[in-house]
């Protein structure tokens, strides 16, 4: 199996400095904004993008974690995942311009979840869904609005996201599909 | 996890992902709306050979908030009583498409037979067997112990160092066993104390410390917790103790009692409560004890439970 | 006439010594070296080792009552197959055997049967209650002559109906065979009371429950100079009374089961109910000293406590599941595996243990001698040598309820003659009406 780089550390970071911009851009500025993560590496990069707005605007932006996994529809075809922590942030989603971070965006499933899991918490006035990678092959009519890189991949490969905090590195890489 | 059985069969990471769920389903209960899509399309049966309003109520409660069909099938009044077997009932519920059977039953042993016997193939939950176990119990009360003593950083914790002091009908209970197995796997101190003709001939097994004395018990463990079983009123009439008052005077939690523990000491009881035999109402009703709270967390738990058991595919 | 005539050849007895054997009229016609005789089937028995036919002192044959999990018939059928010549059947039918008319019924269906002699025992009190004796004299000068009383399955607990029947049953020359259990320490038992008992939450049945009563009746039996036999002997306590009682020279006899020289309760936490049986399973200490008591001959005999169950009766909860389990056609190799194979004792030991002293125990006429010429043509033939996973085709009676099925076991049932003529060969119970024929023939001829 052969793998490769295709988003080194200064790439993620180029990359969510980007999306931060473009969600001030869309957002008219931070007012109302809260950033949502979806475990485990997506509220990593909330807390990044999070941290970011800050930087751009001057403004502390609200940053949460909602957790899909009790709201899949695809538990029973997969060995017992435990749910992690849903933390919503003082001030609640409720009429807020909710952004929604994952690193990887692939059938849509696990965002369709998200949003039950949001639904469940709040009424948000704006969903907005911000992704590191968007490799392709949705199921559902689900698109990013801020995406840090589109990598076309087969369905026989398979994109790691590691993430200093987590992972012992920080990079986007493919394996398999050799080609 | 496909059934859960014994709390003997659980390991501690194991039993610290139950209880870490179910603090995840207790943050569900604070959200706008209180009810999961999880475990929507299962059904579940609540097959109950004994009455025990309370345990069913609670199953159904965590069955319900996690979108799953309940069946609540009552062996008493039923074709059970004229002598339908339990392989029958079974294989009855089987054939209705049963996903998950929770099941309480007068005989020791019942939900394992009914899990290992090939009569179904649904996950089975033990919600109490004869004088045998009652596995959601036991997590309940370890999961109040666990959310008083370390509040909101509980998750992921054990029960390390907590002395806890388990009193009263040993022999006959259920949640005495399994709450031994559990909290000494979550690295709990356990002491049985009760009066010798209510501890089992080869208590040692359980491999805690046993005293026959309340009083001298109290003083020389200086519990973190007092858990007091319940007395059955057919104890009372079987010669076990002379009568109700010497119970009460020796081994009940009387107010003098209870104002001699160690101030943060919580009294738990299982319930239904017998007030004025093994607990007073100045224990029952003190800020200490968590009978309330032990209700509240019984759903978390069992949907805890229920999630783990019959939301994930074969594969686990 | 001669249809029935066997010649074993090269068959090895009990002692080492190898020799042909003739079997012809019932008995055994001639011993030596290249016997022949015309009219009679040859059977290569080198390496094949031929005892007395196997006396079973404890059998539940279930019939009258309850046909649905054992007759006399079944029951004989699967006594052949583990190689027993002659079975004693308990009392506990329904009715109870404890009238003349009961146990002649089940002696008639025994010999109709032909596949083994079928000794009824009569009960010690009517309908096993424990309070009033049974008719123990119309049933010593009954044609079933009984000669051995038991209300197994349940104690004789009450000490004076204990004390009487014992005085009772010594003047018609008979044995009281006790089940030892002390009904009061056992209510609700299900389970040897211990560590795993406390930890299954399966109500205790303590040893002492069993050494209790033993003591009791041990030292009654020779305050009114009766014979004691005591059934399924379990615990090291138990050895140790009965071991006290014969130094004393007590006339005390006791049996322990194959299933109790082999399993422990450890098989319990499983809440199989084919692991349920009274007296309980115990602890390996026990079974350690119930082998060792089996050796030095302070247990008498093993008798297997055959109970057949329906699987309605095995197939449910532990508490509700009926005590008991099959073990005729396994009982050879439990014994083989236990006690030979381990080097406590030898074949002539269990020649001794499972025909000659169960023989004598029970008055059981025409069993347990030793093959020699003119003695009874009552012959196993066992092959020692193989070993073979127990299976339900190994399970020749109506109930399949062994707490051996998947369990390697020792040995093989290669043939049993009875009264001169073959019920088992090649390992297979022959066809009932064969069978039948041949033991009509056979009694036709002894008249």
């Amino acid at each position: 199996m052969s793998t490769r780089t295709v988003l080194s550390q200064a790439d993620i970071h180029r990359a969510l400095t980007r999306i931060a911009h473009e969600i001030l851009e869309g957002n008219r500025g931070a007012d109302d904004l809260v950033v949502m993560g979806i475990p485990t590496r997506g509220v990593l990069l909330a807390d990044r993008i999070g941290d970011a707005l800050r930087a751009i605007s001057g403004q502390a932006v609200p940053v949460g974690a909602v957790d899909a996994t009790l709201f899949r529809d695809d538990l029973r075809r997969q060995p017992t995942r435990a749910p992690r922590p849903t933390t919503v942030p003082d001030g609640g989603i409720d009429g807020k311009t909710v952004v929604l971070v994952d690193d990887v965006l692939y059938s849509g499933r696990t965002i369709r979840a998200a949003l039950d899991a949001l639904s469940a918490i709040g009424r948000p006035r704006v969903v907005r869904l911000a992704v590191l990678v968007d490799r392709g092959h949705r199921e559902l009519p689900i698109r990013a609005d801020y995406v840090g890189k589109n990598l076309p991949t087969s369905t026989s490969e398979r994109i790691f996201v590691r993430l200093d905090g987590i992972d012992d590195a920080e990079e986007v890489a493919i394996e398999g599909g050799d080609r | 996890m496909k059934h859960l059985l014994s709390t003997a069969d659980l390991g501690l990471d194991e039993a610290i992902r139950i209880l870490d769920i179910a603090e995840d389903m207790a943050d569900v209960s604070t959200r706008e709306v209180r009810k999961l899509p999880t475990l929507r399309g299962i059904t579940v049966v609540n097959l109950f050979f004994e009455d025990s309003t309370r345990t069913r109520i609670s199953f159904e409660a965590a069955a319900k908030r996690l979108s799953a069909d309940v069946i609540n099938f009552s062996a008493k009044g039923s074709s059970v009583s004229k002598g339908e077997s339990l392989k029958d009932t079974a294989q009855t519920l089987a054939a209705m498409g049963a996903d998950g059977i929770v099941i309480r039953h007068p005989a020791s042993g019942a939900p394992r037979v009914l899990a290992h016997s090939g009569w179904v193939e649904a996950g089975v939950v033990n919600a109490g067997d004869g004088t045998h176990e009652h596995p959601t119990q036991a997590l309940l009360d370890a999961f109040t112990m666990r959310r008083r003593f370390h509040g909101a950083a509980a998750r992921g914790r054990d029960l390390a160092g907590t002395r806890v002091l388990i009193v009263g009908d040993v022999l006959h209970s259920r949640v005495a066993r399994s709450n031994a197995w559990l909290l000494k796997t979550l690295g709990a101190e356990v002491t049985f104390v009760a009066p010798p003709t209510l501890l089992p001939n080869g208590v040692a097994a359980f491999g805690v410390d046993v005293y026959y004395d309340l009083d001298e018990a109290l003083a020389r463990v200086q519990p973190d917790v007092v858990m007091m079983l319940r007395i059955q009123q057919e104890r009372m009439n079987a010669a076990f103790f002379p009568n109700g008052r010497e119970y009460a005077r020796s081994w009940g939690l009387s107010a003098t009692r209870l104002h001699g523990l160690p101030e943060r000491t919580l009294v738990m009881h299982p319930g239904p409560m017998n007030r004025g035999l093994e607990i007073s109402d100045e224990a029952a009703d003190s800020p200490r004890s968590t009978v309330l709270e032990q209700v509240t967390n019984g759903v978390s738990v069992r949907m805890a439970v229920l999630y783990l058991t019959l939301a994930a595919g074969e594969t686990n | 006439m001669s249809t029935t005539d066997h010649i074993l050849k090269g068959a090895t007895l009990s002692d080492g010594r190898t020799t042909d054997i003739l079997i012809g009229g019932g008995v055994v016609k001639a011993l030596g070296t290249n016997l022949t005789e015309a009219a009679a089937t040859v059977i290569d028995a080198d390496g094949l080792l031929a005892l007395p036919g196997l006396v079973d002192l404890h059998t539940h044959l279930r019939e009258p009552g309850f046909e649905g999990s054992e007759t006399v018939l079944t029951g004989s059928r699967a006594a052949a197959k583990g190689g027993f010549t002659a079975v004693n059947a308990m009392a506990n039918s329904s009715p109870v055997a404890d009238t003349a008319g009961v146990v002649e019924q089940v002696q008639a269906l025994g010999d109709r049967a032909g596949f083994v002699t079928v000794r009824p025992i009569g009960a010690v009190s009517q309908g096993l209650a424990g309070t009033h004796l049974s008719e123990i004299g119309a049933m010593a000068n009954s044609r079933a002559r009984v000669r051995v009383f038991s209300d197994d399955g349940s104690c004789v607990a009450d000490p004076l109906l204990m004390r009487r029947a014992l005085e009772y049953i010594k003047g018609f020359g008979g044995v009281l065979a006790q089940h030892a259990q002390e009904p009061r320490l056992t209510e609700g038992a299900q389970m040897n009371e211990g560590e795993l008992s406390a930890t299954l939450g399966l109500g205790g049945w303590p040893a002492v429950a069993e050494e209790a009563i033993i003591a009791r009746d041990v030292l009654l039996a020779h305050h009114v100079g009766a014979r004691l036999h005591i059934c399924h002997v379990s615990t090291a306590g138990s050895v140790e009374v009965v071991r006290w009682a014969k130094s004393r020279g007590f006339e005390v006899t006791a049996e322990v089961t194959p299933h109790h020289l082999l399993l422990t309760e450890d098989l319990v936490s499983t809440y199989d109910a084919r692991y349920k049986v009274n007296p309980p399973l115990r602890r390996s200490e026990d079974v350690e000293a119930l082998r060792a008591a089996l050796a030095d001959g302070t247990i008498d005999i093993v008798a297997t406590d055959h109970a057949p169950h329906t699987m309605e009766a095995k197939s449910c909860e532990w508490d509700n599941a009926a005590n008991g389990m099959v073990g005729l056609e396994s009982a050879l190799s439990v014994v083989q595996k236990t006690m030979v194979d381990t080097g406590l004792i030898d074949w002539t030991d269990v020649e001794r243990v499972l025909s000659a002293a169960p023989a004598r125990i029970g008055q059981v006429a025409g069993h347990g001698i030793p093959i020699g010429v003119g003695s009874p043509a009552e012959i196993t033939l066992y092959d020692r040598s193989v070993t073979s996973t127990f299976s339900v085709g190994d399970l020749a009676g109506k109930s399949i309820n062994s707490p051996y099925l998947e369990r390697e076991l020792p040995g093989r049932v290669v043939a049993t003659f009875h009264a001169g003529y073959a019920t088992v060969l090649d390992g297979a119970v022959l066809d009932s009406d064969l069978v039948a024929a041949n033991a009509s023939a056979a009694q036709t001829a002894a008249k």
